[in-house]
Formats: structure tokens, sequence, C-alpha cells
């Protein structure tokens, strides 16, 4: 297995301080980015590492960059997300807790490139210990010359600021996390305008992914092609955190390259389902993706492999399920999840999440009936593209996936109850 | 009583206005500092933090109602955040949501009459690999099983 590079640092004594960092050879790519790269030129190795958003969405990342206008009335910002929040996602805390200079370097060489001034990271407000971290990084990088005025010499300023979230699902969606850092419920804004013209305090604005920062020294210090060549063959792309739990023998996060399949996933990295039981059901990349079923398992975990079969890449959290999973509990726990979470603002989402929920309730009390099942798909189909934000074909995902490819377990259930 | 800071959270305050372009984006931050302060942001709080950022007062409200984790309520002195989301129900959240109810004889979203604990459930916590995981106001405890919670309740003074 080639050496980890976004992981590296997982679980290593002290690789949050500023000292380690820099004897592991942190900054080395800022000071290149700032005395030896043109932003454009920053920009084309991103775009040639084949970096797509780490987040869920999956969009390129120098694309996203190349959209922000070159003059514009209003500052630009940058906006890094560590709202992790889709169920089954644990990837970016360790980062932020382990590696957060990675962030900063990261978020420095980006706002270089973009020519940006100011950056704000948005943490979800349970992580404690990572805004503990990323906040005593951006300390040590300021009093090192790293932040703040002319840094490194070369006229280039830049403000660093931690945004502590409060606990709602939605801020992870980009509009609704500007919202959030503008001091507002989080509630998602009509698009277009998207966020590169009008975002943050209406100035434009890049929006990435913790995962993807982090990636961006390794990509600049080693060149974009090496960074897709890190992916799997004919997939590139560059080697993504798989975080793992569930019915797993070892369940955690893997750092593995783009396109690893994701029986290799589950069977080699993350040790086979425990007790050695028959594998039922897994989510490929958050609660949000439509489910599979276990001859589906051989697929590469890639954006455009997991779209042509009907599910999705998202964060790349794999959820696993052995044959004892009651699927109408668990289809229970993650549509009250989403009734909880929408943020009202769009009717088919707020009224169709909790109707969902309701019904899906009454199936695992044992009182549904078969024509519940087809509600529920009649409903998520009135969900599905009518929405502002993605929440809402977030909760239909799993609604639809579950009641159609396991339909046998949940008429069983209808009939004649659990088990 | 007139709510108000103390010297020192003023201080802080002022830290954070220092830090955003624009005033109003430091309404959830201060927020975060009047719960520390106040433990409770009451109807006097809320008229404070928008006395204080030169916001209308409905939208504190509305950020106070919208998030999870500001307090309208006093909490016990333990705030117990079970999180019964996909990766924890997988691995027997429910169970150990049944277990803190029986020794606490609260349901979820209640106090215990001495004010010491508050059991809530809450979403994904982000501590999927560890599952179940308890958050116990800021620290989190992994790979939960009932034996500890007994031991961790009897921890908790």
């Amino acid at each position: 297995m080639p050496k980890p590079i976004l992981s590296k640092n997982f679980g290593k004594k002290n690789a949050h301080s500023l000292g380690v960092y820099i004897q592991d050879g942190g900054y080395e790519a800022m000071k290149k980015a700032l005395t030896e790269m043109k932003p454009e030129q920053i920009i084309q190795e991103v775009d040639k590492s084949g970096l797509k958003g780490r987040g869920g969405a999956g969009f390129p990342v120098g694309k996203k960059w190349s959209f922000i206008p070159k003059e514009a009335p209003k500052p630009k910002y940058l906006v890094i997300n560590a709202d992790e929040g889709e169920p089954g996602t644990y990837k970016d805390r360790p980062i932020m807790e382990c590696d957060p200079h990675a962030v900063v370097e990261g978020a420095i060489i980006t706002c270089f490139a973009v020519g940006i001034h100011w950056a704000g990271i948005y943490v979800r407000g349970e992580y404690v210990k990572s805004i503990e971290r990323l906040e005593g990084a951006i300390n040590e990088a300021y009093a090192k010359g790293y932040l703040g005025k002319n840094i490194l010499g070369m006229g280039f300023d830049l403000d660093m600021v931690v945004h502590r979230g409060a606990g709602a699902y939605i801020c992870g969606e980009e509009t609704g996390l500007l919202e959030s850092f503008e001091g507002k419920k989080g509630q998602p804004r009509m698009k277009p305008p998207f966020p590169a013209i009008v975002g943050l305090f209406q100035g434009p604005t890049v929006i990435n992914n913790v995962e993807s920062i982090a990636a961006i020294p390794h990509i600049v210090k080693n060149g974009g092609e090496w960074f897709n060549g890190l992916g799997a063959p004919g997939i590139g792309g560059g080697v993504k955190l798989f975080p793992v739990s569930g019915h797993v023998k070892k369940p955690g996060i893997y750092e593995l390259p783009m396109g690893t399949p994701l029986r290799e996933i589950i069977y080699k990295h993350a040790g086979g389902i425990r007790g050695d039981k028959k594998l039922k059901a897994v989510i490929p990349g958050g609660a949000s993706a439509p489910v599979l079923k276990p001859e589906e398992i051989d697929v590469p975990m890639e954006y455009a492999n997991l779209a042509k079969i009907g599910s999705m890449m998202g964060s790349g959290a794999v959820i696993v399920m052995d044959e004892d999973t009651d699927l109408v509990k668990t289809l229970r726990v993650l549509m009250c999840f989403y009734a909880h979470e929408s943020c009202g603002k769009c009717t088919p989402c707020r009224e169709g999440t909790g109707w969902m929920a309701k019904i899906i309730k009454r199936i695992e009390k044992g009182e549904g009936e078969s024509a519940d099942l087809d509600t529920i798909v009649s409903i998520a189909n009135g969900i599905r593209g009518r929405t502002l934000c993605p929440l809402g074909d977030a909760a239909v995902g799993p609604a639809l996936s579950f009641v159609t490819k396991f339909r046998q377990e949940f008429e069983d259930y209808i009939k004649v109850g659990a088990g | 009583m007139t709510v108000a800071f103390s010297e020192k959270t003023k201080e802080k305050f002022k830290a954070i206005l220092a830090k955003y372009p624009e005033k109003g984006a430091a309404l959830l931050p201060t927020m975060w500092l009047a719960q520390k302060e106040f433990s409770v942001i009451t109807p006097e709080v809320e008229e404070y933090v928008a006395k204080l950022l030169g916001v209308p007062l409905v939208r504190v409200h509305e950020v106070l109602t919208f998030y999870t984790m500001y307090a309208a309520k006093p909490l016990g002195k333990y705030h117990l955040q079970l999180c019964t989301n996909i990766s924890c129900t997988l691995l027997g959240a429910e169970d150990i949501l049944e277990h803190l109810k029986d020794k606490l004889q609260i349901g979820a979203g209640e106090t215990t009459p001495d004010k010491k604990f508050t059991l809530s459930t809450v979403e994904c916590l982000g501590y999927c690999g560890t599952a179940p995981v308890l958050q116990v106001n800021d620290d989190f405890h992994e790979n939960l099983t009932t034996k500890k919670v007994d031991e961790l309740l009897t921890k908790l003074k």
C-alpha cells in the first residue's frame, strides 16, 4: 500500500504543533506557491490533479476556483466547510485534530491562488477539540508570519477565522452555511447567483471541504499529475479518505486510491463482516447515498461509477449492514433524521420528510398497510428535484432505494411484523 | 437584575467583533459567549445580545431556536447526548438509550429532579467508527456498552 498522505498524522503525537509539522516538510508547499508559482499555475496544477470536492458534491476543485471573477467590486472569501454531519462521516475531524496546519497551509495556498484575503472555517459546534486545534494552529501561523500582513515578504495578506456552528445538519449545505456564517438561521439560498459570484457578505466565495483543502499542499508540492496518478488506473483523481462504520470487524478511516472497489474496502481493509455474517446492504457515501445490495459492491468507489449504478460517492462514508439488520428500523432512523433536519424553507422537503417519517414509524409499529410503500415512493418522487437545496434529494436517496431494493422485507414486515 | 457580560467576557466579545467584516456575523459566537456566561439564553439575554450587536431581537430568537446546541432552558450539570443515528443504532444505541432511561428514571429531553443529568438523543456526532457514542458536555465517550455507561454515571458526581 502507498504511504498515506492525508491521514499520515492521524494518531501521531504532537503532529498538530507547528514544530512537528514543519519538521515533516510542512509549509514547504506554501513557500513554493508564494515564491515560485503564479496564481494561475497553482490553479492549473489543482486542475491536473483531478481533485474533486470531498464534501459530497464532487465538483472539480480547480474549476470551482476558476469561476471566481478576477476583479470584483466586493472582497472575495474562502470558506472551508467543516460542518461534518453526513451520517457515517467522520474523516474531517481527525484532519482538524491531528493535522490542523495542513488545513491552514491549504487555505493560504488557495487564497493566494484565487486572490483572497479573508478565510473562514466553519466547524460544527460539537467538534470542540477540532476548534481548539485549529485556533492553536492559526495562532502559531500568525506568530510565524504565515498569516497576517505581507506573508513571506511577498506582499500577500491573509486573515483566518474559526467560526463555530451550533447544531444544524443543513449548515453543511453551502448556502445554508453562508447564512449561518453571517449570523442567521442556516436556511439555504436560491441559486443562482452561485456563491462563486455572490457568496459570503455578498462577495465572490470559494467553498471547499476540509479534506479538499488539506490535499492542496501535497498537490502543490508534488504536482497535479502525481496526485492524479494516485487514483486507481484509468480513474485517477488521487487518494480519498473512506470512513467505514457499521457491522464490520475493523471500522476506521482508510486512505485509498479513488476507484478502489467497495468490496475491497469492506472485506480487505475493514476486515469483513462481524461474526463472519452475510452482508445485507451497504450505503456507499454517507446516509444520503442510495443503498446498495451485496451483488453491487464490485463498483469502484468513484463519482461516475457510483452514479452509473444509481447511487453516489457523497462523502465516501461506507455504512455496512449485516444479514440481521432490521431495514425498517434503519430507514425509520434515517427518515426521522431528515425530518428533524429539514430547515422548513421548501414545502416538498418540510412536509415530505415528515410524512415519510410518520409512515415508516407506523410500519415499524406493526400498523402499516401495503399501500404505504407506494405512498413513500410517491412522496419521494414529489420531493425530488423540487427543493432549493439537496436536503430533499438526500432524503429521497435512502427512502426510494430501501423500499424498492428491499421491497419484500418491507412487505413481510407489514404482513407479519419484525423478524 | 440587568443582564450584562463580565469585564472579561466583554474583552472576548470585542476580540470576536474585530475578526469579522460585518458585525452581525458575530451573532453565533456571541451566543456561545452568552451561553457560557449565563448558562441559559433567557429572553433577557436575547435582548442583551441583540442590543450588543445592533440586530433585531427576532433574529437572535431565530438563531436560538433554529440551532440545537443553544440552551433556551436550563440543562442538568451533565448533558448526556446520545447519538441515535444510523451507525450508532446499528451497533446498539437504542439499548444504551433504554439503559440510560432506566438508570436515570427520565425520558429523552428530560432532566433529573436533582438537576444533575439531562438526557437527549442527538443526530450523527461524527464518531461513527467508534459507535455507539455519548457526548457528555464537551467530552465524547466511544464504543459504549451498558457496563461503560454504568461506570461513567458513577464517575459523574
